[in-house]
């Protein structure tokens, strides 16, 4: 149902990579040349539709796309206000959004002609998909991984092994994707003539913004149609978690010119702002400020002399200091907004859609549907919410056990 | 008393690769990161090496997400903000070195995100005030060097952009349009960190950038050893010695000392 993966039709970013006053690219000058070579390669790529048919092949064939959307009847009528909708990408393969981007540039690095791909992980998701593109395509796959995040998604570490891919602990700072992404660009920075850098969230320097946008973009393509084929008209919301974003920014491209569409990001409150430990780089002014961290200018939870704060999620998938500028310049334009759900909201919302959906979501996915519960209820029984169930949540179930103290 | 010289940063510097030059060598030019492995000892460390006449002096600011750097770099840096270093204690050091009467030329070297949250302007002035002379940001590619440019220009600072093994003709012809005070040529393509052996194809790399800018040239990256630093002498107009001073310091200060003094010694004529 998609015929082409949207290039160049957007008006941002610029040449330089900004989205307004975000993004462009701060790097050290060793990996510059190597971005101008992927902004070029991308572009080619992009505008070649032996590449396009490829992806989409892959799409259709290997990832189960379309990805349907579902009715949630339970929980509209439980709540009783808005029509609910779930746009599944639980149910791509790897079961999370993460594998639209990974195919796609891993088709990219393979075009490219780089056989050595490194990837970070937060939540293990991305790294799941990154090693699944390369096994798929013959990619030599190495994934860093903050040793917390290793601990606490430990099935996720597990199917990375299997799918051939060699795992990395990252022991520095507070051991959590923040610092695998370091670690993973100072690999790229040594070995860069060779190596794909495979980044998976809409963050870091020029073109990956871009990239991991026009890539995630098919979720809401499809949503957008699905939509007025099988309801007949336009949501009144669009809901989705947001960490580094890119989630949130596949559903929100295709509705970025409807303007009746609001679109709303959900990041992770942890055990709440004013605890100081939380990952809401909008919500909490004192720590979110705009900064520049891993190449790219957006908000970043900082502390006053300009040094990264630590974050906390019950989800590992947004446990981090920063955002995807586009976000930054969505919320800055008005276009969309971003709240925040606790980890406690989030395990409410996680057990709410298993029990009156039959669906687990991603502790990450959960923070969006505890969006939904809060607003659902205040909407007219006619409106319609659509939220991206972006993930499932097998690799979940070790921490929430742990976190409401249950025993098998 | 503060600083007592007369000179612009970008004057002093120049002034360094003078020297070094009529005395037939490279400048030498050592890393110490302010607040490791406390301050007082980091002020120590400039002294010493000061006394060994060393040129210059980068000197290190931390922050909790250094990306060029190796695990030495790294982990100074994190006991130097458990230590509480903050940019304005880094330019406290500055402001007591020259008060102490250091001479020679020092560059605060640091990442970007710590001198937003302070102001740029602001912090541009500070560092001239405190009696610095360049700035060294490895994560500032010309393209948004906007952000100090101007304010470096007019307070006389240089503002150090890099090149690397990895740049093209397009990307070496740019840095040199743009650079003042000297460019800093990284060895390797990687993170900061000693290293064994330094690249075999150094004199090709040199000639390259040469071929395309007569701005001074200055090598960082793996120096490591008196060998090392023969190898880059004259070849280059100076280089910088990081992680193996680190590394040595944290035995203390004399084989900190020593390393320095052996390098010192090795480019000297008939070193």
């Amino acid at each position: 149902m998609i015929s082409q993966i949207p290039y160049g039709s957007a008006d941002v970013p610029d040449s330089r990579g900004y989205f307004g006053e975000f993004g462009g690219r701060f790097v050290p000058e060793t990996l510059v040349p190597a971005l101008d070579e992927l902004t070029v390669a991308y572009r080619e790529a992009m505008a070649d539709p032996a590449f396009q048919n490829s992806l989409l092949d892959l799409q259709r064939t290997y990832t189960g796309r379309p990805t349907p959307i579902t009715f949630a009847a339970r929980l509209t009528e439980k709540l009783g206000g808005a029509r609910i909708y779930l746009k599944r990408e639980d149910l791509a393969h790897t079961g999370a959004h993460k594998i639209n981007n990974a195919l796609g540039q891993a088709l990219l690095a393979q075009r490219m002609g780089k056989q050595r791909v490194v990837a970070e992980t937060g939540a293990g998701q991305h790294g799941v998909a990154s090693a699944t593109a390369s096994a798929l395509l013959g990619l030599d796959c190495h994934v860093y991984m903050g040793s917390v995040d290793m601990a606490r998604q430990q099935p996720n570490v597990f199917r990375m092994k299997l799918l051939g891919a060699e795992v990395i602990p990252v022991e520095s700072g507070t051991k959590t994707l923040k610092d695998a992404i370091n670690e993973a660009i100072r690999d790229w920075v040594t070995n860069v003539r060779e190596t794909f850098y495979l980044l998976g969230s809409a963050l870091g320097p020029h073109p990956y913004p871009m990239i991991v946008r026009d890539f995630q973009s098919v979720i809401g393509i499809e949503a957008r149609q699905q939509m007025l084929d099988d309801v007949g008209r336009l949501p009144d919301v669009c809901i989705a978690c947001v960490g580094g974003g890119s989630n949130a920014i596949g559903l929100f491209h295709a509705f970025r010119e409807d303007e009746q569409v609001d679109l709303i990001g959900v990041e992770a409150g942890g055990h709440g702002v004013l605890s100081g430990e939380h990952a809401a780089r909008f919500a909490d002014p004192s720590m979110g400020r705009p900064g520049v961290l891993q190449g790219t200018r957006s908000y970043v939870l900082q502390n006053a002399d300009g040094q990264i704060m630590n974050t906390h999620s019950v989800s590992a998938g947004l446990d981090y200091a920063s955002v995807g500028p586009e976000h930054a310049y969505l919320r800055q334009t008005e276009r969309a907004f971003y709240t925040l759900a606790t980890d406690e909201e989030a395990l409410e919302a996680f057990q709410t859609l298993c029990k009156l959906e039959g669906i687990i979501p991603a502790l990450e996915s959960s923070h969006a549907v505890a969006e939904v519960i809060k607003r659902a209820p205040t909407m007219p029984k006619d409106s319609i919410m659509l939220v991206n169930l972006s993930g499932r949540g097998d690799k979940d179930l070790g921490t929430v056990m742990k976190e409401l103290k249950l025993e098998i | 008393m503060t600083d007592t010289r007369t000179t612009t940063g970008l004057d002093a510097i120049a002034a360094m690769f003078d020297r070094a030059k009529a005395e037939g060598r490279s400048a030498f030019l050592p890393y110490v990161p302010v607040g490791y492995p406390d301050y007082e000892s980091s002020l120590d460390a400039v002294e010493a090496l000061a006394a060994l006449d060393v040129d210059g002096f980068e000197i290190g600011m931390p922050f909790s997400d250094p990306l060029a750097d190796g695990p030495t770099i790294q982990e100074a840096t994190q006991i130097a903000l458990e230590n509480g270093t903050t940019i304005r204690s880094c330019l406290e050091a500055v402001r007591a070195l020259r008060s102490k009467g250091l001479q020679q030329p020092m560059l605060m070297m640091g990442y970007l995100n710590p001198m937003l949250a302070y102001g740029t302007e602001a912090f541009v002035h500070d560092v001239k005030a405190a009696g610095a002379d360049g700035l060294i940001i490895p994560d500032l590619p010309p393209e948004e060097a906007h952000l100090f440019a101007e304010s470096c220009a007019r307070e006389g600072l240089a503002l150090i952009f890099f090149l690397a093994p990895t740049s093209n003709e397009e990307r070496i012809k740019l840095v040199a349009e743009r650079a003042s005070g000297f460019i800093y040529v990284v060895s390797v393509t990687g993170v900061t960190g000693a290293r064994r052996d330094l690249p075999p194809d150094l004199v090709d790399y040199i000639n390259r950038l040469r071929a395309h800018t007569d701005v001074p040239l200055v090598m960082g990256f793996g120096i490591s050893t008196p060998d090392h630093a023969r190898q880059v002498n004259k070849l280059l107009d100076g280089f910088i010695v990081a992680s193996a001073l680190i590394r040595a310091s944290k035995q203390g200060i004399d084989p900190m000392r020593e390393l320095a003094a052996s390098i010192r010694q090795a480019i000297e004529p008939g070193g």
